[in-house]
């Protein structure tokens, strides 16, 4: 009987324990960590209070003549169809309402315009491309270019696609390079796209923002406190528009200098490795990699593409005949097609490595000509189209 | 208003309906053509339909379980065609044809050869939009704003483009049929302030359409001319403006919106006073807030363009005007509410939909005044937050309403009673199907859920399951709508003229169902 008795409560509880997971609870907007960011979501908690009793007045006077007047209750109807007192004060009192909701948010909207002019900060240009971001540190050079890199996603798709592995903490939220910015620094991002319209949404930061092709559209933040920030793409561009997350690392100043620092070696060093001679073998493994996280999405993992949208690579004229024309099409894209330039967005060893890979894939190298090519190659066609 | 209806020995067996399938293609009857356009657009609802619960199945929980991204986009696309395009607009046609003649004691529409016209486009229209599904590339999947410049590099856009133009022309052909009806032909004695607030409402409707058909038009054309011609409207590479095109959308858009609630607002204001039994509270003052509605939404389109980077000023006027919009609305939620104040209520379907409006209408009003608030908009903006706010105007909003009128005036189209319990039990399902359905897309999209999304974090993942469940309850209970529809064609408790006791208009004066020809003498009106 005890028992039986337990399982009721089990049972009875089982949607209340439900209702404890953190996940259940995470119903509102974050506070973020701007002061922006906390005066957004004051605004926000102020109109939700707002709406909240005027529902509660309005409802509460409609359920209650429901219930009061209902036929059985009230048997003669009355007759009246105006009255010009109630009239104007359902007209005027909502308006006085809406001016008291008007003049605090016109004062936060005129406070995020002012911070966004301020003179000061660093500048980091950020371009939306089909399905990934590219950050563009415009104050610090690199080698002769402003730092530059992009931003991918790296939940596998083992997980999303295929549902073969348990989904980790940050699926789909996850990328190999964070945009790095320092805490307490003004930071501008000056937002544009490659390609189709999408929009860089950071929550914590009550910042989104669309990129625009042909346009610089601006966003201004300064982070209060250190951490890791992720956020999505929030307009529609097409395919994987749920696979091009934006994570913010926001760190100390040191911390800063010193990831600036490393970015510089790091340079250096891919400009020993494109010099260096390269085996097949070692193209091949870099290749296969960067095909996964870079191609795969479109020309698919068996090279086969999707009919009607992006072109089959197994078997095709150009991978396996024209080596020429594969490393054009890599490094200046396909205008009016989802082809993408790739020249900025891998480095000429990456380049390299993945066209190898593909001449040399899926039978490519026995039905073509299997000619590999090196990264000299592509140095080679940078100078002769630049 | 009280009407006097001459008798007169019809001769209905001259010039009744032909037989079989001639009658529906060649009909020029504005009853044949109302239930025409409310059959088509029950089909669509039902296929639209299906679409959302392919959506919600796919995001019941996190990863890609049925379906590719480009499957989803095109699902997510069509829903929102089929459901604006062929679902809510044709059934307000629908209603617009069975009614506007009755109520104001008119014979037939002004042009029923245009009206049949109207009505054959919209079938036409669609076939070549579904057609893409059987062709290399597929449906269209830009989302049913179709922002260039993604539309004009998908395939297959030109099938879309040329729905669309077919759909406009069927829209503003109907639209222009309806002021035409309205302007001359009512009875005498109707003055335009004496009118019906259903047909008041249709006549402020068809002037939106016939503002802003065509500039959707222009659109899909600049849309064409791009994707085919090489022009460079939208594409910025050839000197365009991505942004023009938002625009040029939302300045057809937001009126569109307001196309698919204003009928409801008069369908509404008929049930409350029919089943409150008390005469509608602010005749006129609905009528000016109907007005004044429809002109300020030519004036708030860029409130759905909030982050695409505007001026200061730009975006304070927009937050201004949008707020605005709360007034007039608020003055006709509040007139629902003194008409049922002091009443001697009863609660049939009808009655159950149009609260259900009222209130589920009025909470899809606050989130649209918190989107307003164009600071918090930054957060809002295209996340589930925005997805519950329109569902909520859509769904209990404008389909509750047309449910509503369904059950309000089918046994006057029909001559039979619906059965009660059954449409009880539909409105109930569908009630709490539909709050499971869209409240807690409320609380993901706070929490920063974009939309337009295949998959989705791991935060998400336990109100979506919720979304879902909710959504297939909605779903399902629909096809105890048609059900009911069906059996109250066929069978049924006879209706009286009268059919509700405190049903006011000259609909009611005539037999149920309603003859093939109605007020072929017009009814004279007094008071």
């Amino acid at each position: 009987m005890a028992y039986m008795k337990n399982k009721l409560w089990a049972l009875i509880l089982y949607p209340v324990s439900l209702f404890t997971s953190a996940d259940w609870l995470d119903v509102n907007m974050p506070v973020g960590v701007t002061d922006i960011s906390k005066e957004v979501f004051d605004l926000h908690m102020a109109i939700f209070i707002v709406v909240v009793v005027i529902g509660i007045v309005v409802f509460g006077g409609l359920f209650w003549s429901m219930w009061k007047y209902r036929r059985s209750n009230h048997k003669t109807p009355a007759k009246f169809t105006e009255n010009h007192t109630v009239e104007i004060l359902w007209t005027i009192i909502p308006t006085l309402i809406l001016i008291a909701m008007a003049v605090p948010a016109s004062i936060t909207l005129k406070k995020i315009y002012e911070h966004e002019a301020e003179e000061g900060g660093i500048d980091i240009q950020v371009v939306g491309w089909q399905w990934k971001w590219q950050y563009k540190y415009l104050d610090e050079q690199v080698g002769n270019a402003p730092l530059s890199f992009f931003s991918n996603l790296t939940t596998p798709p083992d997980q999303y696609e295929f549902n073969r592995v348990e989904k980790t903490e940050n699926y789909l939220l996850e990328v190999d390079e964070p945009v790095v910015i320092p805490v307490d620094t003004p930071v501008r991002f000056l937002i544009t796209s490659n390609d189709v319209i999408h929009s860089w949404y950071m929550s914590d930061f009550a910042v989104k923002q669309d990129a625009i092709p042909g346009f610089i559209n601006v966003a201004k933040t300064k982070v209060n406190v250190p951490g890791i920030y992720r956020g999505n793409c929030t307009e529609l561009c097409g395919e994987r528009h749920a696979y091009m997350p934006i994570v913010v690392k926001a760190v100390t100043q040191e911390e800063y200098e010193a990831w600036l620092q490393e970015k510089r070696e790091l340079a250096e060093q891919v400009a020993y490795l494109t010099e260096k001679d390269w085996t097949s073998e070692e193209l091949l493994a870099t290749g296969e990699e960067i095909y996964e996280t870079r191609c795969a999405a479109c020309h698919q993992a068996n090279g086969a593409g999707i009919a009607g949208f992006y072109p089959a690579l197994a078997g095709s004229g150009v991978v396996m005949n024209d080596k020429a024309q594969q490393i054009e099409i890599l490094m200046e894209g396909i205008r009016g097609s989802q082809m993408q330039s790739f020249a900025e967005q891998l480095n000429e060893v990456e380049m390299a490595s993945v066209i190898t890979f593909t001449r040399l894939a899926w039978g490519n190298d026995k039905s073509g000509d299997g000619e590999i090519v090196i990264p000299k190659d592509i140095v080679e066609y940078k100078e002769n189209n630049l | 208003m009280s009407a006097v209806v001459e008798n007169h020995d019809h001769h209905d067996d001259h010039h009744g309906p032909k037989k079989g399938i001639m009658r529906w293609l060649t009909t020029t009857n504005h009853k044949d053509i109302g239930t025409l356009y409310l059959w088509f657009s029950f089909a669509a609802f039902l296929l639209g339909g299906a679409f959302a619960m392919g959506i919600r199945a796919e995001l019941f929980e996190p990863g890609l379980q049925l379906m590719d991204p480009i499957r989803y986009n095109q699902l997510v696309t069509m829903h929102g065609l089929i459901m604006i395009f062929g679902g809510v607009m044709p059934a307000f046609v629908g209603l617009a044809n069975w009614l506007i003649p009755m109520q104001i004691g008119a014979p037939d529409m002004a042009m029923p050869r245009m009206n049949n016209l109207s009505f054959w486009l919209l079938p036409t229209a669609f076939t070549i939009l579904l057609s893409t599904a059987f062709m290399e590339g597929g449906m269209p999947g830009f989302g049913w704003t179709f922002y260039a410049p993604l539309s004009t590099n998908y395939p297959n856009v030109a099938y879309f483009v040329f729905a669309i133009h077919i759909m406009g022309a069927s829209s503003i052909m109907g639209s222009i049929n309806v002021v035409v009806t309205i302007m001359n032909m009512r009875a005498p004695g109707m003055t335009l302030m004496k009118m019906p607030l259903f047909v008041w409402s249709w006549l402020i409707t068809a002037y939106l359409l016939i503002a802003v058909m065509p500039v959707l038009a222009g659109a899909v054309t600049m849309l064409l001319m791009d994707a085919y011609f090489g022009t460079s409207f939208f594409d910025a590479a050839g000197g365009g403006d991505p942004v023009l095109f938002q625009h040029v959308f939302w300045f057809f858009g937001h009126p569109e919106v307001y196309i698919m609630i204003l009928p409801a607002f008069g369908i509404t204001s008929h049930i409350i006073s029919t089943f409150s039994r008390k005469p509608l509270f602010g005749h006129a003052s609905m009528v000016y807030a109907m007005v004044s509605i429809a002109v300020l939404s030519f004036v708030v389109w860029a409130h759905h363009m909030f982050t695409v980077g505007m001026p200061l000023v730009a975006e304070l006027f927009f937050m201004w005007a949008t707020m605005l919009i709360a007034i007039p609305t608020g003055v006709k939620v509040f007139n629902w509410c003194a008409t049922i104040f002091k009443g001697s209520i009863t609660y049939e379907t009808p009655m159950l939909f149009a609260i259900a409006f009222v209130v589920l209408f009025t909470i899809g009003g606050f989130s649209g005044l918190m989107l307003a608030i164009t600071p918090a908009d930054f957060q809002y903006h295209d996340t589930y937050f925005v997805v519950a706010h329109f569902h909520y105007v859509l769904v209990p909003g404008a389909v509750f309403s047309i449910m509503a009128a369904v059950y309000y005036w089918l046994p006057k189209w029909t001559g039979n009673m619906y059965d009660e319990k059954m449409g009880r039990l539909h409105f109930w399902l569908s009630f709490i199907g539909v709050n499971i359905t869209f409240f807690p897309q409320h609380f993901v999209g706070l929490a920063g859920m974009p939309r337009r999304y295949a998959d989705y974090a791991l935060q998400f993942a336990e109100w979506n399951a919720v979304s879902s469940v909710g959504a297939f309850l909605f779903g399902f209970s629909q096809l105890l709508f048609l059900y009911i529809v069906v059996k109250t064609v066929f069978a049924g408790k006879k209706a009286t003229p009268q059919v509700w006791d405190g049903a006011d208009g000259l609909e009611w004066t005539v037999d149920s169902p309603a003859p093939y020809h109605t007020f072929d003498v017009p009814p004279k009106i007094n008071g």
